[in-house]
């Protein structure tokens, strides 16, 4: 068993190993937390600041309950409504921070690679909570996680992503995980929700329902963000629900024992039915969430191990 | 004073296509004979101030097009001292300088400006090009003829480009009438608004807002329109991808006043080379594919593709240790374009007369200078190299007051020994 991240950046520097590793022991957090007790020591005296230029509720207190759980202490810093506003540079927030010495570093930025940047100026693990349009690493863990658990294995699986992938940093890590594991991938949606270069990305491409859900798995439908409706991407709301919104009839294409994910938060009647998400028979909506917490556990478990083999007094 | 004369030289003309063992007479800040016969040159050895060069290379000196230069507004990133020692560093006995300063050259006034600080503390020849536009806003055109007579030897609105094809059409049809050139970039604005990267699986994979490289090809199907339309002269800044070559070649044929130029980055680096956000590597236009950089480059060696440029932007470490939409573009380049462009030679891509075709005796061409060439008459703006002595660059050792190269670290061939303008060294390693 082995881990040799000292970040989790995102899901392209993983080996297949270290993600079956992380999952692992991913696994043995579920257990803990479907205790009444739920405390572990992993991160007992380690420090944990949640750094959040982005809105989130769901991610964020995902991460604050799983450093919890481990005994971590954990921060809450919301820089939307710090120092950003008055101007002071990523960088600055940066080292402002190290000069607290925390151990664990999340972080959620609207920028691609902005997490990256601020991974090179710190000496803590940081760990990326999503950074613009480029990967969300602990998302596609925990998709891959409930995937394991439903379909009880993480390979030769055929799993179709659904609807904004062009945007969607979700997309791209959950992608690079399920090829890295070796399952056949179908991107479904309209062109203008697909990414350039898509042709290159090893993926069979539908833009129609019907077809890209034929004998599927796994259906993984994603957010349409409000700010992409409404002629932009797409002519209207209801055209899209219409096409490529989940409901029955589409899903009765896939595998009669076939699950349906969502990375939340839903709009029901625009990319998902209400009553397919509510179906307790294929949604694993839920789960997920379950899952997030326990995949956090064990990212930063890791991670802290990693943090704790190294000295102390590393310097900038 | 006595004639000079550099023997024991490798003579790079760019005109004939050679590299001849010769050496240069120079009188007067000119060339005033090329001399090949061994006898001729041992009898000129002695009447005059010689100089051995042991075999090093001679090439007219680097006219580059569109050099960025903080002045005025932004001089804590570069003055002309700081460019000018750069250049001379580099080989660069020319530097056609850009408008898309703070203020912008859009007046006579800055124009002047610039000239008077130019030529106190530059110690390389400095051409100003002026904007087309006031301000660079694309909404009404400048002073072309009062620009024209104070100094101004082409019109930009650089990386910005006219939108309104209207105010484009009618700025080139005035400059048409003052045989004025225009120099444009090539770019469909609205489509590659806020694009730090060319679309494709790599700008997918780093989640970068990109451009499809057809905005080049866009931008650039208008703007030979508008040369039909009005007959200017026309120069387009950078032609950086495949799509766009076959309406370039299409204009020349028909017999346009058309030239094109290509940046020295995107000739020897391709997008992947961006790698982890790297901020160093971005420039404008973004760097593109493999097969963009490999078509360039044959455009290059067919000649339809005229000018190398550095597109020297100097910014400072603030600007660029940003997230990598947010950063600033663009690179140093006057001191390191010459080495950098060696590695096309060393690989075998390019030879050295056409390398200095593009740098030297097109660009010159182009603005209608005597330089560019090494032949009799010509002024003796020289740069003397030593083609293969390797070196790793190290960006705090460069001249510029701005340190982004993204070649930092980079294993080179290739050191400017001398630089001559008017005959005199103005840069000695």
């Amino acid at each position: 068993m082995r881990f040799d991240q000292r970040h989790l950046l995102g899901i392209e520097p993983l080996r297949p190993d270290e993600i079956t590793t992380l999952l692992d022991l991913a696994d043995r957090y579920v257990t803990l937390s479907r205790q009444r007790e739920k405390h572990a020591t992993a991160l007992a005296g380690l420090t944990q600041i949640n750094m959040f230029f982005e809105n989130s509720t769901r991610t964020q207190s995902s991460f604050e309950l799983a450093g919890k759980r481990l005994g971590a202490d954990v921060m809450n810093m919301s820089m939307q409504a710090s120092s950003i506003k008055k101007g002071e540079t990523l960088i600055d927030t940066a080292l402002t921070l190290n000069a607290m010495h925390p151990d664990l570093l999340v972080v959620r930025h609207p920028h691609s690679g902005a997490v990256d940047l601020l991974a090179q100026k710190v000496n803590c693990a940081v760990i990326n909570a999503g950074d613009g349009k480029h990967e969300h690493p602990t998302q596609a863990l925990l998709d891959a996680l409930t995937i394991r658990r439903a379909k009880g294995r993480l390979h030769r699986l055929n799993i179709a992503i659904c609807g904004d992938i062009a945007h969607s940093r979700v997309a791209r890590s959950n992608l690079l995980l399920l090829h890295k594991m070796e399952n056949r991938i179908r991107l479904v949606g309209p062109s203008t929700l697909m990414p350039s270069g898509i042709a290159d990305f090893g993926a069979e491409v539908y833009d129609d329902m019907a077809e890209g859900l034929k004998d599927v798995d796994v259906v993984m439908m994603l957010r349409l963000q409000k700010e992409r409706m409404d002629g932009g991407f797409i002519p209207s709301e209801r055209e899209y629900y219409h096409r490529w919104g989940l409901d029955a009839e589409k899903l009765a294409h896939a595998k009669p024992d076939a699950i349906v994910m969502h990375p939340g938060p839903m709009n029901r009647g625009v990319e998902i039915d209400g009553t397919i998400a509510d179906d307790i028979n294929r949604s694993v909506i839920q789960e997920q969430v379950e899952m997030g917490v326990a995949v956090r556990m064990a990212a930063m478990d890791l991670l802290a191990r990693n943090l704790r083999a190294r000295p102390t007094d590393l310097a900038v | 004073m006595k004639d000079t004369l550099l023997y024991n030289a490798r003579l790079i003309d760019p005109e004939a296509g050679t590299v001849t063992e010769g050496a240069l007479l120079l009188s007067g800040g000119r060339i005033k004979a090329v001399v090949t016969s061994a006898d001729e040159i041992a009898t000129l050895a002695g009447q005059t101030d010689a100089q051995d060069l042991n075999g090093a290379h001679v090439a007219p000196g680097i006219v580059d097009l569109g050099v960025k230069v903080g002045e005025p507004g932004e001089r804590h990133k570069e003055s002309f001292k700081t460019a000018g020692m750069a250049a001379a560093a580099g080989g660069v006995t020319t530097m056609v300088t850009r408008p898309d300063t703070s203020p912008a050259i859009d007046t006579p006034e800055v124009l002047e400006f610039i000239r008077r600080r130019a030529n106190e503390t530059a110690p390389v020849n400095v051409l100003p090009m002026a904007a087309l536009t006031k301000g660079r806003e694309g909404r009404e055109m400048t002073e072309l003829g009062f620009l024209l007579d104070a100094g101004a030897v082409a019109f930009t609105d650089c990386d910005r480009v006219v939108s309104d094809t209207k105010v484009l059409s009618r700025a080139m049809g005035y400059a048409r009438s003052l045989g004025a050139l225009v120099m444009s970039h090539p770019q469909e604005p609205i489509l590659s608004k806020g694009a730090a990267a060319s679309s494709g699986k790599f700008a997918s994979l780093r989640g970068l807002p990109a451009v499809s490289p057809m905005a080049e090809r866009m931008g650039l199907d208008r703007d030979i329109a508008l040369v039909e339309m009005t007959g200017v002269r026309y120069h387009a800044d950078q032609i950086t991808t495949a799509r766009a070559l076959p309406a370039l070649e299409r204009a020349k044929n028909n017999g346009f006043d058309v030239t094109a130029g290509i940046s020295m980055h995107h000739l020897t680096l391709n997008e992947m080379d961006v790698a982890d956000y790297r901020t160093f590597f971005k420039v404008k236009p973004p760097l593109r594919s493999e097969d963009d950089r490999q078509a360039v480059l044959e455009a290059l060696r067919t000649g339809l593709i005229d000018v190398i440029g550095s597109f020297h932007t100097p910014q400072d470490e603030e600007s660029k240790r940003l997230p990598f939409e947010e950063a600033a573009s663009g690179a140093v380049g006057l001191e390191t374009m010459l080495p950098v462009l060696l590695r096309l030679y060393h690989a075998g891509e390019v030879d050295l007369p056409v390398l200095f075709r593009g740098l030297s005796l097109n660009p010159a061409k182009r603005l209608g200078l005597d330089c560019g060439r090494l032949s009799a008459g010509a002024p003796a703006d020289l740069v003397i190299f030593d083609a293969d002595k390797p070196f790793v660059l190290d960006r705090f050792k460069l001249q510029s007051k701005s340190k982004n190269t993204p070649f930092d670290g980079a294993r080179l061939q290739g050191k400017v020994l001398q630089t001559l303008v008017a005959g005199t060294p103005v840069w000695s390693a």
